[in-house]
């Protein structure tokens, strides 16, 4: 079993037609399970064509309606994006994955704000983020598909390319994963590391995470509580971001820290308090996983 | 994206958050024809920089005739300004701010940003304003009061008023205050910013309540729908090499160690400058290449990292997904040869195409230092670096 998605999962794309769209979309189906798991794409000027055989459609409600499909994934633009989000959850899928980057954050505010107000139970993952990959059944995003193996731990990272090495580290030491989630690094975004960790903590098939944080916010802190007082599996972590100046924005909006409030010393405290095992090598991040199993 | 203190007050002054009156100056002539323009007895020159704690580092001069705002004007033009918050080089004073003088009863500290947790607008209001607000945060938290914007509605008023009132504002100013607090969320919300700070908010004399300092943060990513907001950005006031990276979508930050790194990736970047130090070394940057690094992008990024004259070694640190490792290894040989690269230069690479990617490597001919992980890179470039000589 896996976490969020597997073989079974139907897959939307929305920017199915724009290059970003077109590339990734290519590689998914290209994946694993693919082939079955992307039904359709959306976009209202292009309705009735398709994309190398997978059918447009006008809107992601008719895109559910006609194929079945649970899932999306949103490749557009940053100035379109919220309303893409928007329309997905109206629609009333199980997950909606948000890659795009660069998306305002008064815009995504307003997109939560109506999630909680109208009681949506769409699970939103992003945006500014590589996505979701349950290895050997599905990847949903941006993520290289190979490096990853088919197993039994959990991976939630705030970072893409660190995500992939954690991934690869693992894969190396013949460590398998069964799912692998970005959750994304913008201020305002959907499913945070505890939320991720609790479905980890409830899949039969996972037997250990690796949690990886960055400097800003106070996410992994909360998570840490949280496993503290739930988790009944090992959890390993690492925080980038040691040297790091404050106040000065990383790359990531996330990556930023304000206030002395969110420094990597902080989390990894606060982790190692509340029974993380933490390393602060990011190049051991299997070995310290092994470690525990 | 920051911008002045005269920017942001006249964004206030927009929204109706009241501001002392005063103006902008780019010359000591300037300077003096607005304090006459002002008139009265009492004038604030203010150096203009986007780095905090100006008062501090002496940029903030109270003058009591012409004679001494010409004076301070003079003096602190052209000055290297050195604050807390601008490093030991400090910054250029290009911009002076002359106002009105106020005499001050009472200051508050008004603040707001986006709260990640509960995903809306915070303003944080406490009746310690005028000093440092974070060992506030740190001491006394009680003193801090929150009040979060519902996006649909903005501050509800009764909330405003109950603020104004838990931070000690006179019952008779508390309506004013609450509308206050309700035209500085307008001026956050509808210019896309991502902080505006109010440090102090002051009780005058004359029983006003005057922002006395402002200081506006804005979203990167809405800059594309606030042109006006975008027309206000300094460049003086940025790193050149940061603005020369941004022009070729690079995302460089200047630190103050020897090592420069090169990584694909935000979160892997602060990994491997963590790794470094890990090993005894310091990074000379933070370079995150991106996505899609073409050879001119590898090129220009070499370019920045080497125009840092602290540089004794690079370390390339790739993670090959979607851009695949032979592609950054021409980019990287081409950058090297282009730039006559004189520091050692240690290339760690890992995904699609690694093979590929290190044999080209081996082939150029270039004396470039293979490494296997991200630890075995930091440790020989950080040996290289001891031993780099340009």
């Amino acid at each position: 079993m896996s976490i969020l998605v597997n073989r079974h999962t139907r897959v939307i794309t929305q920017g199915i037609t724009g290059r970003t769209g077109q590339f990734h979309t290519r590689a998914s189906r290209d994946y694993a399970f693919g082939r079955e798991c992307y039904v359709a794409g959306v976009n209202p000027k292009k309705a009735g064509e398709n994309f190398e055989g997978i059918p447009i459609f006008a809107t992601v409600r008719e895109a559910k309606e006609k194929t079945g499909a649970n899932v999306s994934v949103i490749y557009v633009p940053p100035a379109g994006a919220a309303a893409a989000i928007q329309e997905a959850v109206e629609a009333d899928l199980d997950l909606v994955v948000c890659i795009t980057e660069g998306i305002p954050v008064r815009d995504m505010i307003v997109v939560r704000e109506r999630m909680r107000r109208e009681g949506r139970r769409t699970l939103f993952l992003g945006p500014n983020c590589p996505g979701v990959i349950t290895p050997g059944e599905i990847k949903i995003g941006i993520m290289p598909g190979h490096i990853h193996r088919a197993g039994r731990v959990g991976v939630v990272s705030r970072s893409g390319t660190l995500t992939y090495e954690a991934v690869a580290q693992l894969t190396e030491l013949g460590i398998g994963q069964s799912t692998a989630v970005g959750i994304g690094g913008d201020p305002v975004n959907g499913l945070k590391h505890v939320d991720v960790l609790k479905l980890f903590n409830d899949d039969p098939d996972t037997d250990a995470v690796i949690m990886i944080g960055e400097i800003g916010g106070s996410d992994e802190e909360t998570a840490a509580r949280w496993v503290k007082a739930n988790m009944r599996k090992p959890v390993v972590g690492f925080i980038a971001g040691l040297t790091a100046p404050p106040g000065k924005r990383m790359g990531h909006a996330g990556a930023i820290i304000s206030g002395g409030k969110g420094t990597a010393q902080e989390k990894l405290a606060v982790m190692e308090a509340c029974g993380i095992r933490v390393t602060r090598n990011p190049a051991e991040m299997g070995k310290l996983l092994a470690s525990v199993l | 994206m920051k911008i002045h203190e005269y920017q942001a007050k006249a964004l206030f002054r927009k929204f109706g958050v009241p501001v002392p009156r005063g103006a902008a100056c780019f010359s000591v002539g300037e300077a003096v024809e607005a304090a006459r323009n002002l008139g009265g007895g009492r004038w604030v020159v203010k150096a203009q920089i986007h780095a905090g704690g100006r008062g501090k580092g002496g940029g903030v001069k109270l003058a009591r005739s012409l004679d001494e705002v010409r004076e301070h004007a003079s003096r602190l033009l052209g000055m290297r300004l050195v604050t807390p918050q601008t490093g030991p080089g400090g910054q250029t004073v290009r911009r002076l701010l002359v106002e009105e003088g106020a005499e001050i009863v009472q200051e508050y500290y008004i603040g707001m940003v986006v709260d990640r947790v509960t995903q809306r607008v915070c303003l944080m209001a406490s009746s310690e304003g005028g000093v440092d607000i974070e060992e506030v945060a740190a001491s006394a938290p009680e003193k801090i009061h929150k009040l979060h914007a519902d996006p649909e509605t903005g501050l509800g008023e009764a909330d405003a008023r109950a603020t104004a009132r838990a931070i000690g504002v006179p019952q008779a100013l508390v309506d004013e205050a609450a509308a206050l607090f309700g035209a500085l969320y307008r001026c956050f919300w509808e210019t896309d910013a991502s902080l505006a700070e109010i440090n102090p908010l002051v009780l005058t004399g004359e029983g006003r309540l005057v922002a006395l300092d402002a200081k506006m943060n804005f979203d990167d990513n809405a800059l594309f729908r606030q042109p006006e907001i975008a027309a206000l950005r300094d460049l003086d006031e940025e790193d050149p090499l940061e603005v020369e990276a941004s022009r070729h979508e690079l995302s460089y930050i200047a630190l103050d160690g020897d090592i420069a790194c090169m990584v694909n990736g935000a979160g892997l970047a602060m990994a491997t400058m963590d790794t470094i130090k890990l090993f005894g070394g310091a990074p000379a940057n933070f370079l995150d290449v991106g996505g899609g690094a073409t050879a001119e992008k590898v090129t220009a990024a070499f370019r920045i990292m080497l125009a840092n004259p602290k540089v004794r070694a690079i370390l390339v640190n790739i993670f090959g997904g979607i851009m695949r490792c032979d592609t950054i290894a021409t980019g990287v040989v081409a950058a090297a040869r282009e730039v006559h690269l004189s520091v050692p230069l240690v290339v760690r690479m890992k995904g699609t195409n690694e093979d590929l990617g290190r044999r080209i490597l081996a082939e150029s001919g270039l004396p470039i230092i293979a490494a296997d992980d991200m630890a075995d890179a930091a440790r020989k470039a950080v040996a290289a670096a001891a031993g780099g000589r340009r």
